[in-house]
């Protein structure tokens, strides 16, 4: 598909910022900070997103999804990327697509349709070490009698705590697995992680945990399926991020005198403001790309989705230092915004890899350095 | 072949594919693809037609004789008559096979898009089938001495003697100058107007005495650029494009093209990757061992990744009619910037022996850095996106 939006897509991006400006401002999001609710997104909020099938419209219609693809949960989360909506909207659609790679017929219909309509939050863990690396993989599934068992530790789960299940990846019979696990089951501990962005993760540990192998032989296809969905939807979301915040900065130096002129007229910010125009303008072909490939199956939508990744975390970065020293001393204020944007943009370049991470990925997997 | 079709079916796209690669399969000679690109290897056409192999005139002559030399060009006016989608499908296909562009051309990069919009009809007819046949061979006449980023305070003369003008004055930068037939210039006509009121867009025969060319010899050692010399040029009226003193239209409409093509071809890379010239001059081994370079390395081949998807889009964006005016600004800036650093860092792969003066490697380092500076230098660009992208204001 062509790297413009669809008349559909662009329909679908209007009607998801015209909610997310009406159901879920900035200053939602900063009220549910400062009222230190553990869950830290809004049920009510999750609902109306739901209902207007902005939750994870990648899942397949044959699965009781709307089969809009990577493209559309892509675009839904740069917008929601602009106000900082709280919402599983990263975890419902990843988790989504782990289940709907892995599991059976029967166990996709199962599955999917509550995470589509909003029932039910499922938190993809398959995180194990503080950095990003897929390839630690040390929780084990054993066969106990009809069923299975989980025993190890996940980090960095979204949306862990408080979700009523868990896709889990372990190892079972030597290879990669997916399991679901459900909220509550013996053995499980799902700990809340407080962290600089005020979302939502938990840790995990899992001992003897009764689990559900989702699907026969290897998920590894499947996880990194899911790797490649999750890391080009973060890039989308980073894109949403890294818009908002430099369209703030150009507004304030619109607005903020010194020497008796709006510093928007010095020609040194002037500069530094249309290097991140450009490049921000190369990024965003750069997600929807990757998008697009996941939709189309391309063999090198695995590097596309690094590729934006990569891209997104270092530009969102530099976006946010910027946005942070144009705003001065204000800037760095917890009562302004742009430290909500910063803090956010860390986590999100944080989570399935950072630039490094998927600059190496790039260097010895599609270049062969 | 079908020309000019409203609505094209895939399948009807699929068949001209096949005829396309048929066609270039027999007709480009072997010889000449899959070379490596420079100024100096190509065809530029012209009244002296220098031909860089027997071979390049062939397919030059091959398929100047189907227009597709400028294959979207209207017919009516000698072009290739193509709709954009199958003129994407005959550059895939030439790219497939590393066929070379048959000729090079700043009147089919630039002087010929503006002349479609701007040019009468007589001079459409005139200028654009003799540009799609390479039988003038086009310069360029923007900068002077005294106005290079600050282009409209040119101070060329062109006095108005009724039937002609007289120009006087002096260009500098002016590609291949020495070696084109015309050129197209800027010029002030009316000395007394505010500065970007006062220029003309003129056409300029330099086979007549008034016109002297000279090259200008640069650190690569190339001598692509050239100062000219007008001393009582005469130039007829009919060689006024646009309106007289409205030249400046003209001129920034032309620096479009100028700008997308420059970032696009530098930006997305041509020859080489830089990742496998690393393979190659290093190995895995050696790569292990300096993992800033390697890593270096990577990054650019993200960036250079990443400006051949802007290059997807704006085609995409053109085709659907939603192109970013600024778009040609960050190819410019950002194609540019890249190709230089790229060629800076084959540099340190290449070691002691890329330091060759006779070798690609260092004639390509020296020669990137001036396309950060020509087409509007890149603060210039900065400058364009911060006025009129985010409309900063201006400094008073």
């Amino acid at each position: 598909m062509a790297l413009v939006l669809s008349q559909d897509e662009t329909m679908l991006v209007d009607s998801a910022r015209g909610l997310l400006e009406r159901d879920a401002p900035l200053t939602a999001f900063r009220a549910l900070r400062n009222s230190g609710e553990p869950l830290a997104w809004d049920r009510s909020l999750y609902g109306k997103l739901a209902e207007n099938g902005l939750v994870a419209p990648n899942v397949a219609e044959s699965d009781g999804g709307m089969g809009l693809g990577a493209s559309a949960a892509g675009l839904i989360l740069e917008q929601a990327g602009h106000v900082l909506a709280a919402a599983p909207l990263l975890s419902a659609a990843l988790s989504a697509r782990l289940i709907a790679g892995a599991a059976s017929e029967s166990e996709r219909a199962d599955l999917l349709g509550p995470i589509v309509s909003g029932e039910r939050v499922i938190a993809p863990a398959l995180d194990e070490a503080a950095r990003h690396d897929p390839a630690q993989l040390e929780t084990k599934g054993e066969k106990v009698g009809d069923g299975w068992a989980l025993t190890g530790a996940k980090t960095a789960v979204i949306d862990g705590f408080g979700a009523d299940g868990f896709v889990v990846s372990a190892m079972a019979d030597g290879a990669p697995a997916l399991f679901l696990v459900e909220k509550g089951a013996s053995g499980l501990s799902a700990e809340r992680f407080a962290a600089v962005d005020s979302r939502n993760y938990a840790k995990l540990t899992l001992s003897g945990t009764p689990a559900t192998r989702l699907g026969q032989g290897d998920a590894g296809a499947a996880i990194a399926s899911g790797l490649d969905l999750g890391r080009a939807l973060l890039a989308a979301e980073l894109l949403g991020m890294a818009d908002e915040a430099f369209a703030r900065t150009v507004s304030y130096l619109k607005e903020r005198r010194q020497f008796d002129r709006v510093i928007g007229s010095f020609q040194a910010l002037q500069h530094r403001a249309a290097r991140m125009y450009a490049q921000l303008d190369i990024a965003r072909g750069v997600v929807l790309k990757a998008l697009r490939a996941i939709d189309e199956g391309s063999e090198d939508a695995t590097w596309l989705a690094s590729l934006a990744k990569g891209t997104m975390t270092r530009l969102a970065r530099d976006v946010m230092m910027e946005a942070m020293q144009m705003h001065g001393g204000i800037g760095m204020t917890d009562d302004f915004d742009v430290g909500l944007f910063v803090k956010r943009a860390q986590s999100a370049g944080e989570l399935l890899g950072d630039d490094h991470f998927h600059t190496e990925r790039l260097a010895a997997g599609k270049w062969g350095l | 072949m079908a020309t000019q079709a409203e609505e094209r079916t895939a399948s009807d796209l699929d068949t001209f594919r096949l005829e396309v690669r048929e066609w270039l399969a027999a007709n480009c000679p072997v010889s000449i693809r899959n070379q490596p690109r420079g100024m100096d290897t190509s065809f530029w056409g012209g009244r002296n037609p220098v031909y860089p192999s027997d071979d390049h005139k062939l397919w030059f002559e091959r398929m100047a004789q189907r227009a597709w030399t400028v294959p979207t060009w209207p017919a009516q006016y000698g072009g290739g008559g193509l709709d954009p989608a199958q003129g994407r499908v005959l550059k895939q296909e030439m790219e497939r096979i590393g066929a070379p562009d048959p000729l090079s051309s700043l009147g089919i990069m630039m002087l010929g898009p503006a002349l479609l919009k701007f040019g009468t009809e007589e001079q459409k007819l005139e200028h654009i089938p003799l540009i799609a046949q390479g039988k003038i061979r086009w310069a360029q006449g923007y900068s002077e001495p005294g106005a290079g980023s600050d282009l409209a305070s040119l101070t060329t003369r062109g006095e108005d003697k009724g039937d002609h003008f007289l120009v006087n004055g002096q260009k500098i930068w002016t590609t291949y100058g020495h070696k084109a037939d015309m050129i197209f210039t800027l010029v002030r006509t009316e000395p007394d107007a505010p500065k970007h009121l006062g220029i003309s867009f003129l056409l300029i025969d330099m086979d007549q005495p008034g016109v002297n060319a000279s090259p200008i010899r640069m650190i690569s050692g190339n001598e692509h650029f050239a100062q000219t010399f007008f001393d009582d040029a005469v130039v007829p009226k009919k060689n006024l494009v646009g309106e007289q003193g409205r030249g400046w239209d003209v001129a920034k409409y032309l620096l479009t093209f100028e700008r997308s093509s420059m970032g696009q071809s530098l930006g997305g890379g041509m020859g080489k990757s830089v990742a496998d010239l690393a393979l190659e001059a290093l190995g895995h081994y050696g790569l292990a061992r300096e993992p800033g370079l390697r890593h270096e390395v990577a990054e650019t081949m993200m960036e250079t990744w990443a400006m051949q998807i802007a290059g997807e889009r704006m085609y995409d964006a053109g085709k659907a009619g939603t192109l970013s005016p600024f778009s040609p600004n960050v190819m410019k800036l950002l194609g540019t910037e890249l190709a230089a650093r790229r060629s800076r860092l084959a540099m340190s792969l290449g070691g002691f022996d890329a330091l060759d003066r006779d070798g690609r490697d260092a004639y390509q380092w020296l020669q990137d850095p001036p396309n950060c500076v020509a087409g509007g230098s890149n603060e210039v660009q900065l400058n364009v996106l911060s006025k009129r992208a985010l409309e900063l204001p201006e400094h008073k």
